[in-house]
């Protein structure tokens, strides 16, 4: 058996899933790591537009609610079957994706950041307003679970099947992505847009091409997310949804596939943790954001490999080579 | 008889500016915040909306042990101040030369615990405060208003002129604008850039802080009132062109009215929804704003 290959991180994320599967025995935990799948779906998406094109994207929250939207409406009010309403939901996101896009991605830094959450502000007021369609602020119920070759899909251990398989799809589906020509042109547009365009890269139908494509990831989490709840409600896609997702991004890492995992992980977990201080839960989320960005800007894991690689440049007397 | 029609018909038009131009004023003095910190730093605060939610808390306890409306004005702006002051020090300081998406996220984390914050000290109850000088409606025309409308537009405009003389006549107000064209070249002429910066911090603090105090007899005071009125102060900023004194303050009376106009004839459920319209349509047609791109 040669060990060397059985590192391979995707046979690692095979094992590791079907072992979770095998040793997990609590719902609470399998709708917790079918939320940490969901999450990760939007943050790989958005670490694509984010970390890899350089391009912010502060309402990331407004695509997911497009697919869950459409997807819980499509089902719960007209009847029709989830897996033709997934599809129409990746439709409206991505269509929505390119309108909003053309005019956005001219704009850069701020006021990039700025057209995004106004217009995920937009969506998530329409949400609330738009009541005879989406159910309004008290939400849509009856969404029906999916259901795969007549085996349901109606329960959080058997839903895990479907979203963390799905989930190492895309995320390797990503990693391609990521090393492809386009990859590659995204990376050379975050550095230098004018570098970029010189060397014949067309950045603003690579920067629409990411950016569709990051839309159509947060519509599928947000298909999955309306049926393995059943019931969606508009404070799930508000502005500081948006927030936190870019927060995930920063966390695990920007420009990294594996740190999408993490900083979802991390960030979905840590609310549950936090829940036994109360009121003070909101207190404690916004002091940790602040400390470890302040502290580790550059995400958990390249935070944590940079204060050990300083503590060991110490030890040998060597002076740190800043970045 | 027509033109007592014709008065019948502008009546509503002249409510909804009357109420457009307060919160308008609201609006105009956070996004001189905004565009006050923009200057100095570069940096977006989206804290700066929970510095108005803090003065208006603030200046309702202080009403509450002093039963003085100056006092609690002061007091209110004063704490308020000095909580800016600290923000700049505490969690922007230590990291001054970050992306800006770094920078956007402790802003944002400092806005989540200013928000839980007040949500332990006040809870989630609404507080109001007594107007500045009683309830009396006041006709004027076919419309009425309230004395407090008046106090928020005049305050509102004294201190946006203030604003103006501050930085264009005094010393330190000099000194800032200065820091903020070249801050290089304000430190070698001996001006204590970082204290101009974390003066900024201090000063768009007040300014959002007398906004809170200004509005809470109308709105009451909630703890989670900050978030949406921030955002709409810097769609205001934007608008009006984000550096730009002036430009600010038309931005958030434009944005106010319109607003103001949108939920009377249009549908008061989609009156959130304006501000961020007009602040797409800004970015994608003059992105720098009405008075942007000057300096």
């Amino acid at each position: 058996v040669n060990f060397r290959r059985l590192a391979n991180p995707w046979l690692l994320f095979a094992l590791g899933v079907g072992l979770i599967r095998l040793s997990v025995a609590n719902d609470y935990y399998f709708t917790l790591l079918n939320i940490i799948g969901i999450n990760t779906l939007l943050v790989v998406g958005l670490n694509l537009l984010l970390g890899y094109a350089g391009q912010i994207s502060l309402g990331h929250a407004a695509f997911f609610g497009l697919g869950a939207y459409t997807t819980g409406i499509l089902t719960a009010i007209y009847g029709l079957s989830p897996w033709l309403a997934l599809p129409a939901g990746l439709v409206v996101a991505g269509a929505a994706a390119f309108l909003v896009g053309i005019p956005a991605l001219k704009l850069k830094g701020y006021y990039l950041a700025m057209a995004t959450l106004g217009f995920g502000i937009i969506v998530s007021i329409f949400f609330n307003q738009a009541q005879e369609l989406t159910g309004g602020p008290s939400g849509l119920s009856g969404i029906p679970s999916l259901s795969l070759a007549g085996f349901p899909l109606d329960s959080p251990d058997r839903l895990f099947l479907l979203i963390w398989p799905v989930l190492g799809v895309i995320l390797l589906l990503s990693a391609n992505l990521v090393d492809s020509r386009l990859g590659r042109s995204l990376r050379a547009l975050h550095d230098s847009e004018a570098a970029a365009q010189s060397l014949g890269v067309n950045t603003s139908r690579a920067k629409l091409l990411i950016f569709v494509w990051s839309a159509l990831y947060a519509a599928l989490a947000g298909s999955l997310y309306a049926h393995t709840l059943n019931f969606i409600a508009p404070t799930s896609f508000n502005f500081m949804f948006s927030i936190k997702l870019v927060t995930m991004v920063v966390v695990g890492g920007m420009a990294s596939i594996w740190g999408s995992l993490l900083g979802a992980a991390v960030l979905t977990i840590l609310p549950e943790l936090l829940t036994v201080f109360h009121d003070f839960e909101i207190i404690i989320f916004g002091a940790i954001l602040m400390v470890v960005i302040i502290f580790l800007p550059r995400g958990l894991v390249r935070g944590i490999l940079d204060l050990w690689e300083y503590r060991r440049y110490k030890k040998e007397g060597g002076t740190f080579p800043v970045a | 008889l027509i033109s007592d029609n014709h008065l019948e018909s502008l009546s509503p038009l002249l409510q909804y500016l009357i109420s457009g131009l307060t919160n308008g004023a609201i609006y105009a003095l956070i996004a001189l915040g905004f565009s006050i910190i923009y200057n100095s730093t570069t940096i977006i605060n989206f804290a700066q909306g929970e510095m108005v939610m803090l003065g208006a808390l603030c200046a309702i306890s202080l009403y509450h042990h002093v039963p003085s409306l100056p006092l609690a004005f002061i007091g209110g702006v004063a704490v308020v101040t000095l909580v800016g002051l600290l923000f700049e020090r505490l969690a922007l300081r230590p990291v001054r030369d970050q992306s800006p998406i770094v920078l956007i996220i402790i802003t944002v984390g400092g806005a989540v615990f200013f928000e839980g914050v007040a949500m332990m000290i006040w809870g989630k109850e609404a507080y109001s405060l007594p107007p500045f000088t009683g309830n009396a409606p006041i006709h004027l025309f076919s419309a009425t208003l309230l004395p407090q409308n008046l106090w928020v537009i005049g305050l509102g405009a004294l201190l946006v002129l203030l604003l103006e003389a501050f930085f264009r006549f005094s010393l330190v107000g000099k000194a800032m604008r200065a820091s903020s064209y070249n801050r290089q070249a304000a430190r070698l002429v001996g001006i204590p850039v970082n204290r101009m910066v974390q003066l900024s911090f201090g000063l768009a603090a007040a300014l959002g802080a007398a906004g809170g105090i200004l509005v809470a007899p109308l709105t009451l005071g909630v703890y989670d009132m900050g978030a949406m009125l921030g955002l709409k102060g810097f769609s205001a900023a934007i608008f009006g062109g984000l550096g730009s004194i002036l430009g600010g303050v038309l931005g958030g009376l434009i944005i106010g009215v319109a607003e103001a106009l949108a939920s009377g004839l249009i549908s008061s459920g989609y009156r959130d929804a304006v501000a961020f319209l007009i602040l797409l349509v800004v970015l994608f047609f003059r992105p720098q704003g009405l008075m942007g791109g000057r300096r």
